[in-house]
């Protein structure tokens, strides 16, 4: 079965000169499929072939061919930008040396890297090989303190996943399918007509289809596994209900500080300070605001409107509703801070000329305005996303721990409750795992839109 | 006030009539300062108070205050909190400028492959390997340190690139004019550089205080010892006095425990805006 792999790989080498190079020639093919199939081999090599062993699972062997296929295209990645290079179409090593001047002092070849050692041996002893080690832990059943640890190869793994080979591979491809098909349906149609509109809402049912086959291909749960599902659910719900919420109030406020006061450093300053206030600190706030007996929330409910709310910690949405309140206060400081900086940036010629042109407040600020903010908004996105991930871990620890029964327990948090409280290093290094790979996604997805569409003018 | 700038082209449609929007902004500074001060409320009141829901200061400020910085003592958590966002925010600024000066003025071979390893760890965030970097630590035996909270976190992609920016966009003669006069790489990197660095300095000192002085999820991991906690996490025990919820002292060690970054915020918000706008990178 490794064999298979390995061939597909050769043939994938091969395309990849055909397809996608001008200069071809015999050693092209032959280094080409020769590094892809190394690529493939890696992971085979560096886990034992467990993942092909016979008592595994169809799930396995499917994960194992995953792995093969991202050895092999990181493998041809890496060499299309040597094959760039000797084509000299790629300006990637002057990019990647980064400076316009580089260098300047002529001295002993030892100096810069005296500058450098304290940031490389950090981030080499503190960032690099944990991040090794979290992918080795995660092949292992360990428990936090023993010595001993058993290898499971990609078991950690196939327990978050559902138990179908065929429904792993065909809900992806379904949703993937769908986000191509509508962007060529989109296309073949033309500026403001119908067919349009309809194409640009197909284009955004497509891309919340990828996030309902990822519900799908996540475990539900029973007969040992884990129910990451609900995991999932959690983080989607809380890191979208932030990033919205947090964002478009963020925007509104910003839109109505910046047209009234210009510069006016004291309402800037009243706007933003929440910047400085910590997840916990905030967490231990809305605590208190949302506090069942002693809280002001529930106590204003009762006498002002007769509404008797429950504890919101014993029910799903009030939970999650309290969770992104809280969290979206922490952040919207920040985000009015940079969305303040952002309608700085806008063109006040080009609002002059709307206005001229008898544009209406809400169109000026939809045809004008708003695109200007886009990198922005952009840059936004992805820190407040990151904050969802991860910062908001100790605020979830003060209001709610997690409860009712996990469902605000999102990713990191459960991390934390599996490998830590539960000491299963193994599996909460799985989990870490996919954290990791939404990251990259998600960083890799910035920088290839940062340097399409966005633009930082200047800064 | 209007008339201030008179050599700026009046903007009519900025202006129109004003008053609705400051109405409007002073409601909004007040809802985003509700829950604080609500906080600030219920910190002078005891349980007694808060469960009859009385709106005005209560009588127990005193006492929460000492059993939050006496009976607890939060001022020895405080005082580890600014010594670890002390020690890091100054390691990592001239480890960062150190990673600056070798990327902007120096030529060396294998320069992409360095480049390309500390940009890498952009999308390598702490928490993610949290668990493996929790076995790590422990492992060189440094549980309940200052090392264990101040070391990892030494060294940043965020600060070595900013200074890089910021030094690429300086003029070419700058270094040339201290080459002839022979000044070593450190001389012209503490007379020169620095000297016109402030602005970036002050804004990757705000960035890394605040960051570091609200550091929960790993010092709550790696630090047991209450007496070496952190403020963040000293917060938690807090939660529950003598088997009881109190929320007087509760809310009064959180609002302390945001002085420290609010001030270092405040004081600094100038050379921090303008600095900012270098440094988006996280």
């Amino acid at each position: 079965m490794l064999i298979i792999g390995l061939v597909v790989a050769a043939l994938a080498g091969l395309a990849y000169v055909r397809f996608l190079f001008e200069r071809r020639d015999p050693i092209r093919y032959a280094v080409s499929s020769v590094v892809a199939v190394g690529g493939a081999a890696v992971t085979p090599i560096a886990m034992g072939r467990c993942g092909f062993a016979p008592e595994t699972s169809g799930v396995d062997h499917l994960m194992a061919y995953g792995l093969m296929a991202a050895g092999a295209a990181v493998a041809l990645v890496v060499l299309r930008s040597v094959f760039d290079r000797q084509d000299g179409v790629s300006d990637d090593s002057e990019a990647f040396a980064g400076e316009i001047r580089s260098g300047g002092y002529r001295m002993g070849w030892w100096v810069p890297w005296v500058l450098l050692a304290p940031t490389l041996a950090i981030l080499i002893i503190f960032l690099y090989t944990p991040a090794v080690q979290t992918f080795t832990l995660s092949t292992r059943l360990t428990r936090l303190g023993a010595p001993r640890s058993v290898d499971v190869c990609l078991g950690n793994f196939s327990e978050l996943l559902i138990a179908s080979p065929f429904r792993l591979v065909a809900y992806p491809l379904l949703a993937i399918g769908l986000v191509y098909g509508a962007r060529f349906w989109r296309t073949r149609t033309s500026f403001a007509t119908w067919p349009r509109r309809a194409a640009d809402v197909a284009a955004i049912v497509a891309m919340l289809s990828v996030f309902v086959a990822l519900y799908a291909m996540f475990s539900p749960g029973g007969g040992g596994n884990v129910d990451f599902r609900s995991v999932y659910l959690t983080t989607v719900i809380i890191s979208v209900g932030i990033v919205v919420v947090g964002m478009s109030l963020g925007l509104a406020i910003a839109y109505l500080a910046y047209r009234s006061l210009r510069g006016g450093s004291v309402y800037r300053t009243l706007l933003i300070w929440p910047y400085a206030i910590s997840p916990a600190v905030a967490g231990v706030l809305f605590f208190m605001i949302f506090d069942p007996t002693a809280g002001i929330f529930t106590h204003t409910m009762d006498t002002w409107f007769g509404i008797d709310v429950p504890n919101y910690r014993e029910s799903t949405f009030l939970a999650q509703t309290a969770i992104i309140l809280a969290s979206s206060w922490k952040i919207l400081g920040y985000n009015i801070l940079f969305y303040l900086a952002g309608f700085q940036a806008v063109s006040l010629d080009q609002v002059e000329a709307a206005v001229i042109d008898g544009a209406s407040p809400w169109q000026r600020f939809l045809k004008v305005v708003w695109p200007g903010l886009s990198p922005i908004t952009f840059f936004l996105l992805v820190t407040n996303l990151t904050y969802a991930f991860f910062e908001i871990y100790a605020t979830i620890e003060f209001m709610t721990r997690g409860a009712p029964a996990g469902d605000t327990s999102v990713a990191i948090y459960e991390i934390i409750r599996v490998g830590v409280n539960n000491g299963d290093l193994g599996r909460g290094a799985a989990q870490s795992v996919l954290l990791f790979i939404a990251v990259i996604g998600i960083t890799l997805w910035q920088f290839r839109t940062s340097g399409r569409r966005v633009t930082y003018g200047g800064a | 006030m209007m008339g201030f700038n008179p050599g700026v082209k009046k903007r009519t449609w900025l202006r129109g009539r004003n008053w609705p929007y400051h109405v409007a902004l002073v409601a909004t500074a007040l809802g985003i300062a509700f829950p604080l001060l609500y906080a600030t409320l219920i910190a002078t009141q005891n349980n007694t108070e808060i469960f009859a829901f009385q709106m005005r200061p209560g009588s127990a400020l005193v006492s929460n205050f000492e059993s939050v910085w006496v009976n607890r003592d939060f001022a020895g958590a405080m005082w580890n909190s600014t010594q670890q966002a002390l020690y890091v925010t100054t390691g990592k600024t001239i480890l960062s400028l150190m990673a600056g000066l070798a990327f902007v003025y120096f030529k060396f071979r294998g320069k992409w492959l360095v480049f390309f390893l500390v940009l890498v760890t952009l999308m390598m965030p702490t928490e993610v390997m949290i668990l493996a970097m929790f076995r790590l630590v422990s492992g060189f035996g440094w549980q309940d340190t200052m090392a264990s909270i101040v070391v990892p976190f030494l060294a940043s992609a965020t600060g070595a690139f900013l200074f890089r920016q910021h030094f690429s966009n300086m003029p070419v003669e700058l270094l040339e004019a201290s080459q002839i006069d022979g000044a070593t790489p450190v001389k012209f990197l503490t007379r020169v550089l620095i000297p016109l660095s402030w602005n970036v300095i002050a804004a990757l000192f705000v960035i890394q205080f605040v960051y570091t002085w609200n550091m929960f999820l790993w010092p709550s991991l790696i630090i047991r010892d209450e007496s070496a906690q952190v403020t963040q996490v000293a917060l938690q025990t807090l939660t529950n006095i003598d088997g009881a919820l109190t929320y007087g002292p509760l809310m009064l060690a959180a609002i302390i425990a945001s002085i420290p970054p609010a001030v270092v915020f405040l004081l600094m918000q100038k050379p921090f805006m303008s600095g900012f706008a270098l440094g988006q990178d996280k």
